[in-house]
C-alpha cells in the first residue's frame, strides 16, 4: 500500500514564475496539511485522547458520579484496594477465560471455514454471505437471537436435544455451568466472519506453485497445509489473533444484553463490572482504577505473546 | 482417498451453513410466529400460520420508530461528519511522508484496540460538564470521534491508489491545490467515499455502549438500546413483535454491509501486515 505513495520528485528550480524558494514552499505545503488535518485531530484530541490520560489520573482519585464531584488523590489507594477485591479478580479470571476461549475457537472455525472457501466447492456465495452476516448485525439484535435459541422451554435448541432422547430441559443462559460456554459460543458466532475474512485474503496470497511444487515433492493434503499454508499465513494468524484477543476481552454489549453478567456473576465480564461499579455503584475513581489494571495487563500479556510470536519467526528463518 | 474429501468437505461446509445461518432462520421464523405458537412447547421451523401482524406491532411499539429515528439521526450525520474531516485528513495522511503519517498510522492502530471503559468514565464527565450527556448531539461527536479512525484507514488507502503524476499533470494545467483535489482527487475518491460511508453509518446504527453511558431518558433512545430495554421484563415481552422490531432494526445494516463486502475483504489487516 505505501508502495504506491512514491516520494515527491524534488520541484524543479527552473520552473518560472514562483518566487518562493524550495523551503518557502515546504513550509506552505506543511501549513496546508496542517490545515487540512487539524478538523479531524480536534475531536479526537478532546474526545479520546484526552479523556484517556483523564481516566489514569482519576484512577488516582476517590472521585464519585455525583454532581459537585469533590476529587481527592489518594495515592494508590484503589490499586491496594483493588488487589484485595476477590470479586474483581473472579471477574477478571472469567474474562481471560471467555476471551482467550473465544479467540481460540474463533481461529480454528474460521480457519476450518477460509480453507473451504479457498478450495472451490459450490454453494460458495451463500456461505460468503452468510459469514458476512453476523459482523454486520447490531450486538443486541444478535444477543436477543441467541437468547431466543437458549430458551429453555420454546427455545430449538432443548428441542432439539428433545428430539435425540437428550436432556431438554437446561436453562442455558441461567445454569451456573452452561452459562459461560453458552455465551462463548455466541462470541465465536459473532466474530468467526472477520477471522474468516481476513484469513482468506490471507490464503489468496499464497501463490499456488509453492502448493503445487509441494504436491509434486509427494506431500499429502495434510503435510502442505503445516508446511507450506501455515508458514505463508502466520504473521496474519498473529496479527488477527492478537486483535481479536483485545476486542474480545473489551467486549461488553453482547453478554450485557445475554445475561447482564449472571447467573451469580458467573458472566461477569470485566469490562461488565467495571461498568456496573461506575454507573451503579457510582465510584468512578475506583472504577477507573479497574480499567487501567486491565488495559495494562492486556498490553503485558499480549507484548509477551507477540515477542515470543516475532522470537518464533527468527528462529525458523535461521534454521 | 481423494473421492472421500470432497464429500467430507461438504458435510463440514453444511455444518458451517447450519451454525452461521440457523439463528437467523429462527429470529425471521419467530418474527412471524403468534405469541401462542412461540410459547408453546412444540418447536417448528416453519410457523403453523403466518402471523405478519407481528411487525404491524412492533412499530406501533412505543418508541420503537421514535428510536429508529434517533438512530437514522446520528448515524447519518455522524457520518456526513465523519466524511467531511476524514476526507482531507486522509488525503495528507496518504500523500505526505514523515512523521505525520507516522504518528497518524500509529494512532490508528492503537485506537483499534482503544480501552473504552477506562475512556467512557472521562469522557461522561467531560460532556456532562459541557451538557452534552443524554442529547444527540453529544452522541454525535463520540460516534464521530471513534468511526474515523478506521474511515481515515479505509479513505488513505483509496487516496494512495490514484497516482501522484494525475495531480502533477493537473498542477502542471495551472489548477491550484484546491482546484486539482476537487477535479481530479475527489471524483476518483468517489466509490472509497460510498464505502466508507457505508461503514460508518453501519457502526454508528450498531453502536450499543456509548449510547448505553449518555442517553438517559427513553425519548433520546437509540434504536438498540430500545430493544434492549425490550427484553429486561422477561414475562412482559411478546417474543414475536421483539423478533420482528430486530429484523427491522438490523436490515439497514446487513444490506449495507452486502453491498460493501467486496471492499472489506482484506479490510484492515491485509493494509497493516503488508504496509
Amino acid at each position: 500500500m505505501t508502495a504506491v505513495t512514491s516520494p515527491r520528485p524534488p520541484t524543479p528550480a527552473s520552473r518560472p514564475g514562483r518566487r518562493r524558494g524550495p523551503s518557502g514552499l515546504d513550509r506552505a505545503r506543511r501549513r496546508e496539511a496542517a490545515a487540512l488535518v487539524m478538523p479531524s485531530l480536534l475531536p479526537i484530541l478532546v474526545l479520546s485522547v484526552a479523556p484517556l490520560l483523564m481516566g489514569v489520573l482519576l484512577a488516582f482519585t476517590d472521585a464519585e458520579l455525583v454532581r459537585q464531584p469533590d476529587y481527592q488523590f489518594v495515592g494508590a489507594d484503589n490499586f491496594t484496594r483493588l488487589a484485595g477485591n476477590s470479586l474483581f479478580w473472579d471477574s477478571f479470571r472469567i474474562g481471560m477465560t471467555w476471551a482467550i476461549a473465544v479467540t481460540l475457537l474463533q481461529l480454528v472455525a474460521a480457519l476450518g471455514l477460509a480453507l473451504l472457501l479457498n478450495s472451490g466447492l459450490r454453494l460458495q456465495s451463500l456461505t460468503r454471505v452468510l459469514a458476512l452476516i453476523p459482523w454486520a448485525m447490531p450486538p443486541v439484535v444478535v444477543a436477543i437471537m441467541w437468547k431466543m435459541i437458549y430458551s429453555p422451554n420454546a427455545g430449538p435448541l432443548n428441542a432439539f436435544l428433545g428430539s435425540l432422547g437428550l436432556p431438554d430441559d437446561i436453562n442455558w443462559l441461567a445454569d451456573f455451568s452452561t452459562a459461560l460456554p453458552a455465551v462463548i459460543v455466541v462470541g465465536v458466532w459473532v466474530g468467526m466472519p472477520q477471522t474468516t475474512v481476513t484469513l482468506l485474503a490471507g490464503l489468496q496470497q499464497i501463490p499456488p506453485e509453492l502448493n503445487e511444487a509441494a504436491s509434486m515433492d509427494g506431500a499429502g493434503a495434510w503435510r502442505r497445509f503445516w508446511a507450506v499454508t501455515m508458514p505463508s499465513l502466520r504473521p496474519i494468524v498473529t496479527s488477527i489473533t492478537s486483535l481479536n484477543f483485545i476486542w474480545n476481552f473489551n467486549s461488553f454489549s453482547l453478554v450485557y444484553v445475554l445475561t447482564e453478567g449472571g447467573p451469580g456473576g458467573r458472566t461477569m465480564l470485566p469490562m461488565l463490572f467495571t461498568y456496573l461499579e461506575a454507573f451503579k455503584n457510582r465510584n468512578i475513581g475506583y472504577a477507573a482504577a479497574m480499567g487501567v489494571v486491565l488495559v495494562v495487563v492486556v498490553v503485558l500479556l499480549l507484548a509477551v505473546y507477540l515477542r515470543s510470536q516475532f522470537r518464533d519467526d527468527r528462529a525458523e528463518k535461521k534454521g | 482417498m481423494r473421492v472421500l474429501v470432497r464429500p467430507a468437505q461438504y458435510v463440514a461446509l453444511a455444518c458451517y451453513i447450519v451454525f452461521l445461518g440457523f439463528p437467523l432462520l429462527w429470529l425471521v421464523s419467530a418474527s412471524v410466529k403468534s405469541s401462542a405458537e412461540l410459547n408453546s412447547l412444540v418447536v417448528n421451523l416453519l410457523p403453523q400460520e403466518w402471523h405478519w401482524n407481528n411487525y404491524a406491532e412492533a412499530l406501533a411499539r412505543q418508541g420503537l420508530v421514535s428510536s429508529a429515528g434517533n438512530s437514522a439521526i446520528v448515524a447519518l450525520v455522524s457520518t456526513a461528519l465523519v466524511i467531511l474531516i476524514a476526507l482531507p485528513a486522509s488525503y495528507v495522511l496518504a500523500r505526505l511522508k514523515g512523521a505525520i503519517r507516522a504518528a497518524g498510522v500509529g494512532w490508528i492502530l492503537v485506537s483499534q484496540v482503544f480501552p473504552v471503559i477506562l475512556v467512557v468514565l472521562p469522557l461522561f464527565l467531560i460532556l456532562r460538564t459541557i451538557g452534552l450527556t443524554d442529547s444527540l448531539l453529544g452522541l454525535i461527536l463520540v460516534h464521530t470521534t471513534y468511526t474515523m479512525p478506521f474511515a481515515l484507514w479505509m479513505l488513505q488507502g483509496y487516496v494512495a491508489a490514484i497516482p501522484v503524476d494525475l495531480e502533477e499533470a493537473g498542477a502542471m494545467d495551472g489548477g491550484s491545490r484546491l482546484v486539482v483535489l476537487r477535479r481530479i482527487v475527489f471524483p476518483l475518491l468517489a466509490p472509497g467515499v460510498v464505502a466508507t460511508a457505508m461503514f460508518s453509518f453501519v457502526s454508528s446504527w450498531n453502536e450499543f455502549f456509548f449510547a448505553l453511558v449518555l442517553l438517559q431518558s427513553p425519548e433520546n433512545y437509540t434504536l438498540p438500546i430500545t430493544l434492549s430495554t425490550f427484553i429486561g421484563g422477561e414475562g412482559k415481552v411478546a417474543l414475536g413483535p421483539l423478533a420482528a422490531g430486530s429484523v427491522l432494526a438490523a436490515i439497514p445494516s446487513i444490506v449495507f454491509f452486502s453491498i460493501m463486502q467486496k471492499k472489506l475483504t482484506g479490510g484492515l489487516l491485509a493494509g497493516a501486515v503488508k504496509g
